[in-house]
């Protein structure tokens, strides 16, 4: 709405004039509605701006709209392509449809630890990473603080952060195995991992970057280390925070499935590769949509948080 | 007699990539209660530097500054700063930045006083209606009104405002250094100001120091603004004496300190 008023105002001045000769040569029709007013009353004008308007709002709809129903209506196509001259075996998208009414019309059974719906694996895999998030921010949070608030911490972690922040937090998934010496943990464990490194990382960079007058001001009102970390480094520091425990948990997200394939036992992604065994590629399919709608989720959730906390965009 | 404020041989010197940096040199200065000193220099010649071994900021490398006799050491609420570039802190309602301040210097008193002592030095800037907006929400003049009544709440011994107006189109400038004005007939502080502004220096202060060009800056002249209060700026334009000392400030600045830019 913004936008409009501007170009409101903007059309009496000198800018109007190439904007209907650009409408002229695109469609004539325009002009003539265009061309009358314009030599009977200067007021006339705005009918037809609105006009553009409106067609510029149903573009953008239409745009936004239509452009990806076209996209998955090509992947569709590609995908019965793919089913009816590659690879047969491969579900078309209409049986990978009725398989996925049947497995979501009850995704919450449970006959027994080998069989349970999809809800419940779902369930578990965001379990494991929350627990495993959720430690990640009770250390990683403090220790970025700390990083970013003394040379000396920084000095002695930043080596350490840099050699293990590229190493796949799968890499650890034995070493939790054989320290928890059960599944459950060790999934946690390598979703600490995982979250941990952007938490620290940038926690430490947002203390950095709190500006010298604020912290003038701390100094100048004397306020203590704690009322110092409470009233100034935290609340100006919440922001990168923020943004850090989403990158954690985008990454999380991608990394559970692949560490559920590995573990077994329970959890969307043991389920994919279990499904992969009994090669019923439908339910392959299914998860991968699931996943992809999860992770979408999860991240409008830290993203509506981060516009909560970012006090630049209150 | 000794003075309240007392900056006595004052040299700094910083410690930079590319050796030591000599900014003062051998600075003294002595202010009286309730005077309102105005310190003008070409930029970069050592005011900030001056005013934050003041505030405690920062630590004279030689030299001694007295406030009431004592010996300034570190920073603190009896030196109340406004920073050019109002430093409010954005998370925080106006209110809430003023109220920082209060329940620190007030740490003693009940909350309702505390209270009132915020919204009174709202008041003062002429600012409480925007008591619970957010420094975002508010124009450039009207942060730095704030940033005012912060300082001025703490009830400092010594105000200081480096470059407060610096960052102001001239007419938000105009509505502030009027008020600072009504402020200090009521107040009647001990004020610090930086500026670069010789009308600016004329119409507020009691005496204008003048700083020499840097590296070594010091002193050169300090002017005495005795033109009669309160003042007004539209009479001012057509008093005679007023554009002389306007005058022998534009000269120590454009003269006897050229600045070859
Ligand atoms: N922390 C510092 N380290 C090194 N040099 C500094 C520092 N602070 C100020 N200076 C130098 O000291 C001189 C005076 O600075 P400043 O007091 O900020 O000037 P002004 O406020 O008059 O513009 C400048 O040349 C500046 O570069
Ligand atoms: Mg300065």
């Amino acid at each position: 709405m913004h936008a409009h008023a501007i170009k409101l105002t903007v059309v009496p001045g000198g800018k109007s004039a190439p904007d209907t000769e650009e409408t002229t040569t695109m469609e004539p029709t325009i002009t003539q509605t265009a061309a009358a007013p314009a030599s009977t009353a200067p007021a006339r004008p705005i009918p037809l701006l609105q006009d553009r308007i409106r067609r510029e709002q149903v573009a953008t709809l239409l745009k936004t709209l239509l452009l990806p129903l076209l996209t998955f209506a090509v992947v569709i196509a590609a995908w019965s392509y793919i089913h009816i001259h590659v690879a047969p075996e491969f579900p078309a998208p209409s049986e990978t449809w009725e398989h996925a009414k049947d497995i979501l019309a009850d995704p919450f059974y449970d006959t027994g630890p080998n069989d349970m719906g999809i809800g419940w694996q779902l369930m578990y895999s965001l379990g494991r990473v929350a627990a495993g998030f959720g430690l990640a921010a009770l250390v990683g949070i403090p220790l970025g603080f700390a990083m970013g608030m003394s040379r000396g911490v920084q000095m002695a972690l930043s080596p350490l952060i840099q050699i293990l922040k590229p190493v796949s937090p799968l890499a650890w998934l034995p070493i939790g195995l054989l320290l928890f010496k059960a599944v459950d943990p060790s999934a946690i464990f390598v979703i600490f991992i995982t979250c941990i490194w952007p938490m620290v990382i940038n926690t430490a960079t947002g203390v950095k970057a709190i500006p010298q007058d604020y912290m003038n001001v701390a100094a100048v009102l004397k306020l203590g280390k704690v009322e110092l970390i409470r009233r100034i480094l935290f609340p100006a520091t919440l922001p990168y925070v923020v943004t850090g425990m989403r990158l954690s948990l985008g990454i999380a997200w991608m990394v559970i499935v692949a560490a559920e394939m590995l573990t077994g036992g329970i959890g969307i992604g043991f389920w994919l590769w279990d499904e992969w065994n009994n090669l019923n590629v439908s339910s392959i399919i299914l998860a991968i949509g699931i996943i992809g709608g999860v992770g979408i989720v999860l991240d409008l959730m830290m993203g509506w948080a981060q516009n909560r906390l970012d006090y630049s965009k209150r | 007699m000794s003075a309240y404020l007392d900056l006595q041989n004052i040299d700094m010197t910083f410690a930079t990539a590319k050796g030591e940096f000599n900014a003062l040199k051998d600075v003294n200065l002595k202010v009286q209660k309730g005077e309102f000193l105005a310190l003008i220099g070409h930029s970069g010649c050592g005011k900030s530097t001056v005013l934050n071994i003041v505030a405690g900021l920062l630590d004279a490398s030689a030299g001694v500054a007295l406030l009431k006799d004592r010996e300034i050491r570190g920073p603190g609420p009896n030196r109340a700063v406004v920073f050019q570039n109002h430093s409010l802190l954005p998370w925080l309602t106006v209110s809430e930045n003023v109220k920082l301040a209060v329940d620190k210097v007030m740490a003693d008193k009940p909350k309702a006083e505390r209270r009132e002592w915020v919204m009174h030095n709202l008041r003062l800037v002429h600012m409480e209606a925007a008591a619970d907006k957010r420094p975002g929400e508010i124009s450039g003049g009207m942060k730095q009104r704030v940033g005012i009544a912060r300082a001025l709440a703490m009830q400092p011994d010594v105000l200081l405002m480096d470059e407060p107006f610096g960052a102001l189109d001239a007419l938000t400038r105009a509505h502030l250094q009027d008020s600072v004005m009504e402020i200090q007939a009521k107040l009647n502080n001990t004020v610090l100001m930086i500026t670069h502004d010789v009308d600016e220096a004329v119409l507020l202060s009691d005496r204008i120091v003048m700083m020499t060009n840097g590296p070594s800056a010091t002193i050169g002249e300090i002017l005495t603004v005795d033109l009669p209060r309160p003042r007004h700026r539209l009479k001012l334009a057509e008093d005679p004496h007023y554009h002389h000392l306007r005058g022998q400030v534009l000269e120590f600045l454009y003269q006897k300190q050229h600045k070859a830019a």
